[in-house]
């Protein structure tokens, strides 16, 4: 078991390289548009089927849209999403984070208290409201989940920071008369990576996740963008005779995700095993908001 | 402990607080409900009345004031659109939700403890491995395509349960398992972790020095004293359904609070998006507390503020 986790996870790295590509290379990779559909040619059956068709290797939906296509475009989104989602709350909550471990005092008190209320907030509920009523579109999601996103960040740096803090490194800088933030920034900034690393990679998946349920709800990533929740929400009426719109933009996001959170526990194991306890948390919609609360319980999951 | 007891409630409320700001002031600033409500040919006048009745007309601050008032009152106002009491249509959703969430916990559990004991037991084994796959795919399964692949298969393709609406208990079997399968998964790995641990102890070898019977250590000794942390995970399951009722019912037109406002986003029926939203982060934010409550009066450390 020990040995097995050692490995590099060459089945999640395939997946993920596929993806980055698939991502990069989409207007040359797809071989139709994936907004534009001929209306002709649409429920057409994957290729293996009866009434397949060469151009169209996992069918169409109902607009004639080339489901390989749309599938392959949609990587796009969810890329996007989950890095620019990810990059706006790991810099938030790591500047909180940094500040709030290392003035300690009030700061402190107020900025961990925000984060937990953060926290304990009901995430989907939350994300289904604020972007609903913002009118859904790109820059939205990006920006509620990010919201809801920040604390995660900000508590895990902050517990780092109070660790790094006592270092004596950090107990000379300040002898020597350097100010906070020029120690916070070549001292304490640099030994936070790592775990920084962690929780992004941990977090990708869920991220991934969280716009497929918003978009698929129809408060996320607006028609006719190919974003992989929309497809299988497009599909939802079709289950009956074209069960392929919903089958493989699904697949696509469930591999897309595994792989993440497999390289993520890999990662966690390797570059930081005090965050081994973080585990199970936050990868799956409904047990995602769980964090302050019972976090203790969730340290026994992750077994 | 007396003084974690006053924080985490304190926390609680505050919580809630944010979650009535939220609500109230994103509703308001989205647009203007009166012109859903009135047709085109309405003048001016009768656009002043009914803002004025709805009080629409005041200034926010105000508005919001009024409101928070209100919800502690218990007063939620009534539906802009069928003009009924929102509590009325809160409560007959709610029943439905909390149905589906109490039958999906009850799913998770019967799931996960048998399997995570027998996966602690034969450690290492096939089973133990079929347990670990089922575990990381539920980590990493849209919860909304696994629905709809089950209505496929099981709806569909073989025509043995019923696709989606509430009736009878086969109504409930699909949107349950759905619902409970992550949480499951997490149950099974908990239950094998903890009987792992407990089965390491002292006191089994005891037992099983004494002579004791196999099954009799398992089931008696064991899984009685590896159950503790189970049984507080489970009641916290619960709670996280309720945050995530939304996307279940959704998929199979469970007519449950979660759908319900949704349905009240479309329509911009605000009065009923702010109770829904109140109602379900209440539950979900007092659940939670209790939860932790329970949990650090069963677990000493936490008690004496030491984990």
């Amino acid at each position: 078991m020990a040995q097995h986790r050692r490995q590099l996870p060459w089945f999640a790295g395939l997946i993920l390289g596929a993806l980055v590509l698939t991502a990069l290379f989409a207007p040359v990779l797809a071989p139709q548009s994936p907004t534009e559909g001929d209306i002709t040619q649409k429920l057409v059956p994957p290729v293996w089927m009866e009434r397949g068709e060469r151009e169209h290797p996992l069918g169409t939906d109902r607009f004639g849209r080339d489901v390989l296509s749309r599938i392959i475009w949609g990587s796009r989104i969810s890329v996007v999403v989950s890095l620019v989602a990810i990059g706006v709350a790991g810099t938030v909550g790591t500047l909180l984070g940094l500040i709030s471990g290392y003035r300690g005092g009030v700061t402190d008190a107020v900025l961990m208290r925000l984060t937990d209320i953060g926290l304990s907030l009901p995430t989907i509920l939350i994300a289904v409201v604020l972007v609903a009523v913002s009118e859904p579109s790109f820059r939205n999601v990006i920006l509620v989940i990010a919201l809801l996103l920040w604390p995660r960040f900000a508590r895990q740096v902050r517990g780092e920071t109070l660790g790094i803090k006592e270092q004596d490194f950090v107990a000379l800088a300040v002898v020597a008369g350097r100010s906070s933030a020029w120690i916070i920034r070549r001292h304490i900034f640099p030994n936070v990576i790592p775990t920084l690393l962690v929780i992004s990679t941990l977090q990708v998946g869920y991220v991934i996740l969280l716009e497929g349920t918003l978009s698929f709800l129809g408060v996320g990533v607006p028609p006719p963008n190919p974003a992989w929740g929309l497809m299988i929400a497009d599909g939802r009426g079709f289950l009956a005779t074209a069960w392929w719109i919903s089958l493989f933009p699904g697949l696509a996001m469930l591999l897309t995700v595994l792989a993440v959170n497999l390289m993520g526990d890999w990662l966690r194991d390797h570059l930081d095993p005090k965050l081994r306890q973080l585990g199970v948390r936050g990868v799956v919609l409904e047990s995602a908001d769980a964090v302050p609360t019972g976090h203790a319980i969730e340290d026994a999951v992750k077994g | 402990m007396g003084r974690y007891l006053v924080g985490r409630v304190l926390q609680t409320l505050l919580s809630m607080l944010v979650v009535i700001s939220i609500v109230f002031f994103l509703t308001r600033l989205s647009g203007n409900p009166i012109n859903l409500l009135l047709d085109v040919n309405a003048t001016e006048r009768d656009q002043e009345i009914l803002t004025r009745h709805l009080g629409l007309d005041k200034p926010l601050p105000v508005q919001y004031g009024i409101y928070v008032k209100n919800i502690l009152l218990g007063d939620f106002g009534t539906s802009i659109l069928t003009r009924r009491p929102v509590t009325e249509h809160v409560r007959e959703r709610l029943a439905a939700t909390l149905e589906l969430g109490f039958v999906a916990m009850l799913l998770s559990v019967l799931i996960g403890i048998p399997l995570g004991m027998y996966s602690a037991v034969r450690r290492g084994g096939p089973m133990d491995t079929g347990a670990r796959v089922f575990a990381v795919l539920g980590q990493s399964m849209p919860t909304f395509w696994l629905g709809l692949m089950l209505i496929l298969f099981f709806g569909v393709v073989l025509g043995v349960l019923p696709a989606g609406g509430r009736g009878d208990f086969s109504h409930l079997i699909l949107p349950a398992f759905t619902l409970g399968y992550f949480t499951s998964a997490a149950i099974l790995r908990l239950t094998r972790s903890s009987m792992l641990e407990v089965l390491g102890s002292d006191y089994i070898k005891f037992a099983r020095l004494k002579g004791l019977h196999e099954q009799v250590v398992l089931w008696k000794h064991g899984l009685r004293n590896a159950l503790l942390p189970v049984v507080t995970f489970a009641v916290m399951l619960f709670v996280q359904f309720l945050g995530g009722a939304v996307v279940t019912e959704t998929v199979f037109a469970w007519p449950g609070l979660g759908r319900l406002i949704l349905e009240s986003i479309t329509t911009r029926d605000y009065p009923i998006v702010q109770a829904g939203v109140l109602v379900l982060s209440g539950l979900y934010l007092a659940g939670n507390l209790m939860v932790d409550l329970l949990y650090s009066y069963l677990n000493p450390r936490i008690r004496h503020g030491t984990a």
